[in-house]
């Protein structure tokens, strides 16, 4: 202990506030300290209050005709629901739809069919999550956090990825681009068509299309070639080989995987399911809603884009196309066949100011990308160019088999296709660029979102949309729970014992960082599943550390002699250092983590680095607020700690 | 609890046992993560889809047990669109007889049971959260390394990697040893470990440094036992606190969150250890001296001032 004694010896040497007469002014926050303290934690309780009023599961029923139901429909419903047991927590009407608020998630299924048996072709019945939370929390625009698959269970969508379309997309890039090479070389070519596979181009001579053939095998090595015709006649056909084929299709599927989760979890906290499913279809489940149009919303737009140039006057007519604008139906511009990149080269697209405070789009686009449009555009300096929108959609008819009675459901797929876009070429064009001269932030905002819900490598088709069940049983669930409130009860206990006083101080301080935690993740529109419940007081277990540095700490200045007082400021001082470098460490971690990694990573990096923030706030200035208020300059013999 | 604070351990006197429990830890680790490999779970390696349609509401529970009974593993059962229809999701690889295999042994119990659909279904993360969520966690190494080297000295930086690579292994190792299931939880257990793990570490590292410029003698292996004995209540106060969380979570949670507390539980203990013997024991064979620390002296003093 002696050597111990000497090390503090030494380092008190260097702190001013030893020094008598400054003592009576230890361990006082100035006003401003305390009301920063009062406000956060009162936005932190708005926010996070909205958990405590989960949504409701509910069955809505609107009548069929579209007229109003009667009260005596929905009275046989309330008594065909209680009569099997199921308990109604609320009944609403609204706009003559009826919410029926149910209070268990196990009841909603059974009560959707036993109200839609009963009232037959009276009424639909559709399941809903009716939201709970009182008004006057709902005019701050504060929501609860939603449940997690595994605990709610969600939406669940099939889409389908159209192959077909995925190698005429690239057949008619790959067509585009060798045109431009051939135009480059001076090479005069007649026509080009693109069939299912094959890609073939007229020439005038043999001799023209021999040196083509050899131009283009060069850059396309994934055709096989063959020469067809002679003279006037000869024609190069161009065909993806088999193992090509699978190429294109493993990449279109996978880049749509890839943008669906981007799409559906930017964050990575929505804990979304996104998944391949046999060859050429994508499942994607979504946690806490059951309203598909409002999922629809969320998988966004199955578009496509393609980046063209606008047509010179004398351009001949059968390398263009003329188009309207999507926002303007009388609007039209007359295009280039030309593609010059689509869709799925688009990385992001966002929407800022320029130097000048005009709204702009900036928009980046992958290597490959890059490289296309700069060929295209240092050429075509002043000229137009385009950004077509095609959004492929489909139309489900009932089919009834006059013979069987069987009812099918025909699919009827159609394409939609206008511009969004019709800008001048400043300068060549990279990887990066932006598009400005918009009229409005709104505008820009839209064709931003526009051009990243067209950046999928195939267009998709919603096949199937379903509700689907929490993956966990409900045993499993309440176990879980269970566990957690244990845990944390332990960790409340643990402090309160071996800290006393200051013991419940840190769990107070524990209270309020469980409750600025939820209050961000609940802005954030973070979901909760049960290993986040777990991740959550995990944290909350951890995040004591810096109260137990400042309380051992404390004790430690204590044992060596110091005043109460002293000891006090000189703990947190000095545990300050420790706890500052240890979360900083920890806080770099989960900063490069969430701006590299994807998904769960991501999403694992938000919620450590929002726990570490609120943590240090707690444990740093609301322990310390209440410390100063209980013994800030006054006489005090003991400490209970 | 106050006679913690009179304990004088002589940690660093047993540091050649300690180093060899750890290189022994690490070959076993590094020998089933190369042999045994990790038993992926559904979240990567992707499975079968079956939908099932009954003729009157099943237990999702009593299909789960069925089925996990049967040898299947990871198995997700959720009803889907109607009580009457179910959704599977297994872990098993698709092949043609799978969805027949399962829908005879929900028959068994004399229910009215039909396939409606079974397919294979690929894993729920990418390859993108591979590749780059691996290069996130080598540049966040890389820059807590220069954060180190910046607030400490560069010794400081190889022991705090040399613990953090001890730790992910050891914990991966358990996982392919026993051939626990790894899955998304798993991983997100082991970037805790990560987070844990570096935290605890520079704790010691701080009262090592402080330690060492204030302390009159040069023999380091006794300053190292010092500041190690005097962060040793803390220690065990925060991995007290974290354990109690953990055991709670292992015996009363259930089968979701049990891997993950496993992970966290191995990391953890594996964590405060290496934090000693590995963070702080390798600062003596690679010769940290006082001078490595006095020349900066002056600069990190004005720099902590800074600090609000």
């Amino acid at each position: 202990m002696m050597v111990n004694f000497a090390v503090h010896g030494e380092s008190v040497h260097s702190i001013p506030f030893v020094i008598e007469g400054r003592a009576c002014m230890l361990n006082r926050y100035p006003l401003w300290k305390y009301l920063l303290i009062l406000v956060v934690l009162v936005v932190g309780l708005i926010y996070s209050l909205p958990n405590l009023f989960p949504e409701d599961p509910a069955i809505q029923i609107s009548s069929a005709q579209g007229d109003s139901l009667n009260e005596q429909q929905i009275d046989r419903v309330e008594t065909a629901l209680s009569e099997n047991g199921i308990a109604i927590k609320a009944l609403e009407e609204e706009n003559g739809q009826w919410l029926i608020r149910l209070r268990q998630d196990d009841d909603q299924l059974p009560a959707r069919d036993i109200a839609a048996d009963l009232l037959g072709d009276e009424a639909t019945v559709a399941l809903n999550l009716a939201e709970a939370t009182p008004e006057w929390l709902q005019a701050f625009s504060a929501s609860p956090m939603t449940l997690g698959l595994d605990l709610r269970g969600g939406v669940h969508f099939l889409l389908e990825v159209d192959m077909d379309a995925a190698l005429t997309q690239r057949l008619e890039v790959n067509g585009s681009a060798m045109r431009e090479l051939l135009r480059d070389e001076r090479i005069r070519y007649r026509n080009t068509e693109v069939e299912e596979r094959s890609l073939s181009i007229d020439f005038a001579s043999a001799e023209d299309r021999d040196t083509a053939r050899s131009l283009i095998s060069r850059d396309f090595p994934e055709f096989e070639y063959s020469s067809e015709g002679d003279g006037r006649a000869s024609t190069l056909i161009m065909t993806l080989s088999d193992q090509s084929v699978n190429e294109i299709q493993d990449y279109a599927i996978n880049q749509n995987l890839t943008t669906l989760r981007n799409r559906v979890n930017e964050l990575g906290v929505a804990e979304p399911m996104v998944q391949r499913q046999g060859p050429n279809q994508i499942v994607v489940e979504l946690p806490g809603i059951q309203d598909t149009v409002a999922a629809k919303r969320i998988v966004g737009a199955t578009a496509n884009l393609e980046f063209r140039l606008e047509a010179r006057p004398d351009t001949p007519e059968n390398e263009t196309e003329t188009l309207t604008f999507r926002n303007e139906p009388g609007r039209t511009a007359e295009l280039m066949r030309d593609v010059i990149i689509t869709g799925d080269s688009v990385s992001s697209a966002s929407n800022s100011f320029d130097e000048n405070g005009r709204p702009q789009v900036n928009i980046d686009l992958d290597g490959t990308g890059g490289t296309l449009m700069n060929r295209a555009t240092r050429t075509n300096i002043g000229r137009n160019m385009a950004v077509l929108f095609i959004e492929h959609k489909s139309e489900d008819t009932v089919v009834t088999d006059p013979e069987t009675g069987e009812e099918t459901i025909e699919r009827e797929p159609y394409v939609e296709r206008g511009l969004i876009s019709l800008a001048t070429i400043q300068s060549a064009l990279g990887n990066s660029f932006r598009i400005t001269g918009l009229d409005s932030p709104t505008e820009a905002a839209e064709l931003a979102l526009l051009l990243r819900s067209g950046s999928l490598a195939a267009p998709i088709y919603f096949v199937q949309e379903r509700t689907i069940g929490p993956s966990l049983g409900a045993e499993n669930i309440e176990r879980g729970l269970l566990s957690v409130q244990i845990g944390l009860l332990l960790v409340v206990l643990f402090m309160l014992v071996r800290y006393k006083v200051f013991g419940v101080f840190a769990n107070i301080a524990l209270a309020l960082n469980l409750t600025l935690l939820v209050a961000v993740m609940s802005m954030l529109g973070a979901t909760l599943t049960l290993p986040g419940i777990a991740g959550i007081v995990l944290t909350l277990g951890m995040a004591v550390d810096a109260n137990v540095l400042i309380f051992e700490r404390i004790r430690e200045e204590l044992r060596n002699g110091m005043s109460v007082q002293q000891a006090i400021q000189a703990g947190y001082e000095r545990a300050f250092t420790s706890i500052v470098d240890a979360n900083i460490t920890t806080l770099l971690v989960a900063v490069i983590l969430f701006s590299i990694g994807s998904g769960p990573v991501k999403g694992f990096a938000v919620t450590l680095s929002i726990g570490i923030l609120t943590s240090l706030f707690t444990a740093l200035m609301v322990t310390r607020a209440m410390v100063n208020l209980a013994y800030g300059s006054k006489p005090v013999k003991k400490l209970w700690i | 609890m106050k006679p913690l604070s009179h304990l004088r351990i002589d940690f660093m006197g047993r540091r050649k046992f300690a180093f060899a429990v750890s290189a022994l830890l690490l070959i076993v680790s590094i020998g089933a993560i190369l042999f045994q490999q990790l038993n992926l779970g559904l979240d990567f390696t992707g499975g079968t889809l079956i939908e099932v349609r009954y003729g009157a509401s099943p237990s999702l529970d009593a299909i789960r047990v069925l089925l996990e009974e049967s040898g299947f593993q990871d198995v997700s059962v959720q009803t889907f669109g109607a009580s009457t229809e179910v959704l599977i999701r297994l872990q098993q690889a698709f092949d043609a007889d799978v969805g027949g295999e399962v829908v005879n042994l929900l028959r068994a119990d004399g229910d009215t049971v039909n396939l409606v659909r079974s397919e294979f279904v690929g894993s729920q993360v990418g390859d993108q959260l591979r590749d780059q969520s691996g290069l996130g966690l080598l540049v966040a190494l890389g820059v807590v390394m220069l954060y180190v080297a910046f607030r400490f000295q560069y010794k400081f930086a190889i022991g705090a990697l040399l613990a953090l690579l001890h730790d992910v292994v050891i914990v991966v190792g358990v996982f392919a040893l026993f051939q626990l299931d790894f899955d998304l939880t798993v991983l997100a257990a082991i970037l805790a470990v990560i987070g844990y793990s570096l935290n605890d570490t520079i704790v010691v590292y701080d009262r090592v440094r402080e330690a060492i410029r204030t302390s009159r003698i040069d023999d380091m292996p006794q300053i190292f036992n010092e500041a190690i004995n005097a962060t040793l209540s803390r220690t065990l106060a925060t991995s007290g606190t974290t354990v109690l969380v953990l055991l709670a979570l292992l015996l009363l949670g259930g089968d979701m969150i049990e891997n993950f507390a496993i992970a966290l539980l191995v990391g953890i203990v594996v964590g405060t250890f290496s934090s000693i013997y590995i963070a702080a024991a390798l600062l003596l064979p690679l010769k940290l001296s006082r001078e490595d620390l006095i020349p900066t002296k002056k600069e990190l003093d004005e720099e902590e001032e800074e600090l609000p």
